[in-house]
């Protein structure tokens, strides 16, 4: 899953959109949580952003999503936990 | 005032660990096993479900799967229990600056004094084990006591994930109906030295008179007297604290038994490479080189010898080990695992220069190897390799520091 991310100038990262597998771009309209979390369904910890997300192509959904970005040596690795 | 101090367990750690990364081995009977091939094929850690079928740690694989023929089998994975490891320890830290690691899943807590924080120890342990699964997957037994003995004694009370309090008003009927094996420091040969003086419990170790306890074990016995009453003011470390170190070692067991000099000489200069690495990492030369030596038949015994001048090269080192082992070694025996210890540590951090010429080419030697760990460093620990590891591929795919994992050696203060 590719992720376009934004950091500011003081490293603080926000998600902008993720491109999955099948190609479908999503963009994120809202982050509305972030913290540190692990998750059971998918395997892996790290910091959990909760966001709500639209996906331009069709019409404009809002679903809630929990991606995970997972710190690791030396690759970081997001995740997302599919419902 | 009396103390708080948690000691906190992380339940079944590297199963637990796995079973985070792979959500579909939750629920069934997991071993986290060394390589067979490699003969390291021992139960390093099980699930709960594992262990109903009498699977402990330290089971050979083939034991633990006629115990039982669904156990899944997992390789270990060291980075990812040393990242869980460290990210325990950050949460800990929030809570205070006190945190004492005991190997990879253990660590002990001080919390004293801190009530109007965080509420009284048993509050603060449940809040703890609650972030610990939120944020990391994995679960934790805590023990929450009035010194660092009795707490970790709490922790391993029930599990897993429950907070177990022992307060110096219970401790007496909670703790001393144990098996005076579960005590800190009481291991093996302690425990059957108590036995054979009809001591079993640790109620009774306590009730015995101290006098006996010494003269039958020593300066250690009136230590796991005291932990046994309830008496340890041993602190915990703050973090950052840094053990003195008093030796350097590596050993394994090789992945087939050893019969001829060669390959004792390839696997002994493997593990003096590592140890080597390690000295001139942390600015030490030894003075002494120890080996430990173990037979096909299990039987083990070491031996030393003091070097001419100090040093921490694989060379020297390496070489002195392996006519150390080749001198004590009866042949008709294979050999099954081999150690090699570097002890009697000096600071090289300001050498004393020497005009000596085997001092020179000692220097020269250890410009060369130091070279060396850099290539390693820079391409892969392959990338550079002794000629006498050619002459044996199998036994020389061996690369100690990344598959080394941190063991605790236990040992007593004053």
């Amino acid at each position: 899953m590719d992720v376009i991310e934004y950091r500011n100038a003081l490293g603080k990262l926000t998600p902008l959109s993720f491109t999955w597998t099948d190609g479908t771009k999503f963009e994120i309209d809202e982050v509305l949580d972030v913290c540190r979390a692990a998750s059971l369904k998918v395997g892996g910890f790290g910091q959990r952003y909760k966001v709500r997300i639209s996906n331009d192509e069709k019409e404009i959904y809002n679903k809630i999503r929990y991606m995970y970005l997972e710190e690791g040596e030396p690759i970081e690795r997001w995740f997302i936990e599919a419902k | 005032m009396e103390r708080t101090i948690l000691h906190s367990d992380l339940n079944s750690f590297y199963a637990s660990v796995e079973c985070l990364y792979n959500p579909s081995l939750r629920g069934k009977p997991v071993s986290v096993c060394g390589s067979v091939e490699n003969r390291h094929g021992i139960v390093l850690a099980s699930t709960p479900e594992a262990k109903k079928f009498g699977i402990k740690t330290g089971d050979a694989v083939w034991q633990a799967q006629q115990k039982c023929k669904e156990l899944v089998i997992v390789e270990p994975h060291m980075d990812r229990y040393i990242r869980h490891s460290k990210a325990t320890r950050e949460i800990y830290s929030d809570y205070s600056p006190c945190v004492e690691p005991y190997g990879l899943d253990e660590n002990w807590i001080d919390l004293t004094g801190t009530d109007h924080l965080f509420g009284s120890g048993a509050i603060a342990a449940d809040e703890i084990r609650k972030k610990i699964f939120k944020e990391l997957g994995v679960t934790v037994s805590i023990g929450v006591s009035f010194n660092k003995s009795m707490a970790k004694l709490g922790s391993d009370m029930r599990k897993p994930d429950f907070t177990n309090i022992i307060s110096k008003d219970n401790f007496k009927e909670v703790v001393w109906p144990l098996p005076a094996s579960d005590l800190l420091f009481v291991g093996r040969a302690t425990t059957k030295k108590l036995w054979d003086m009809g001591i079993s419990t640790i109620g009774q170790l306590a009730n015995t008179s101290p006098d006996f306890i010494k003269r039958r074990l020593g300066k250690n016995g009136i230590g796991v007297w005291q932990y046994a009453n309830g008496i340890d003011d041993d602190p915990v470390s703050v973090t950052g604290y840094k053990r003195e170190i008093k030796s350097v070692g590596n050993s394994t067991t090789a992945p087939r038994d050893l019969i001829t000099p060669d390959e004792i000489r390839v696997t002994t200069m493997i593990l003096a490479e590592s140890v080597a690495e390690r000295m001139r990492e942390k600015n030490f030369k030894c003075q002494v080189v120890q080996v430990y030596i173990r037979y096909s038949n299990l039987m083990s015994f070491e031996r030393q010898v003091k070097l001419p001048f100090p040093s921490c090269t694989a060379q020297r080192i390496g070489n002195t080990a392996t006519n150390l082992i080749l001198d004590n070694w009866t042949d008709t025996m294979p050999l099954r695992s081999i150690g090699v210890r570097a002890c009697n540590l000096l600071s090289s951090e300001y050498p004393q220069l020497s005009l000596l010429p085997e001092v020179q080419l000692e220097q020269k030697q250890e410009d060369l190897e130091v070279a060396m760990q850099d290539i390693r460093r820079r391409f892969g620990h392959f990338a550079v390799q002794r000629g006498i590891m050619i002459a044996d591929p199998h036994l020389s795919d061996l690369d100690p520091r990344r598959e080394d994992s941190a063991q605790t050696v236990a040992f007593f203060k004053g």
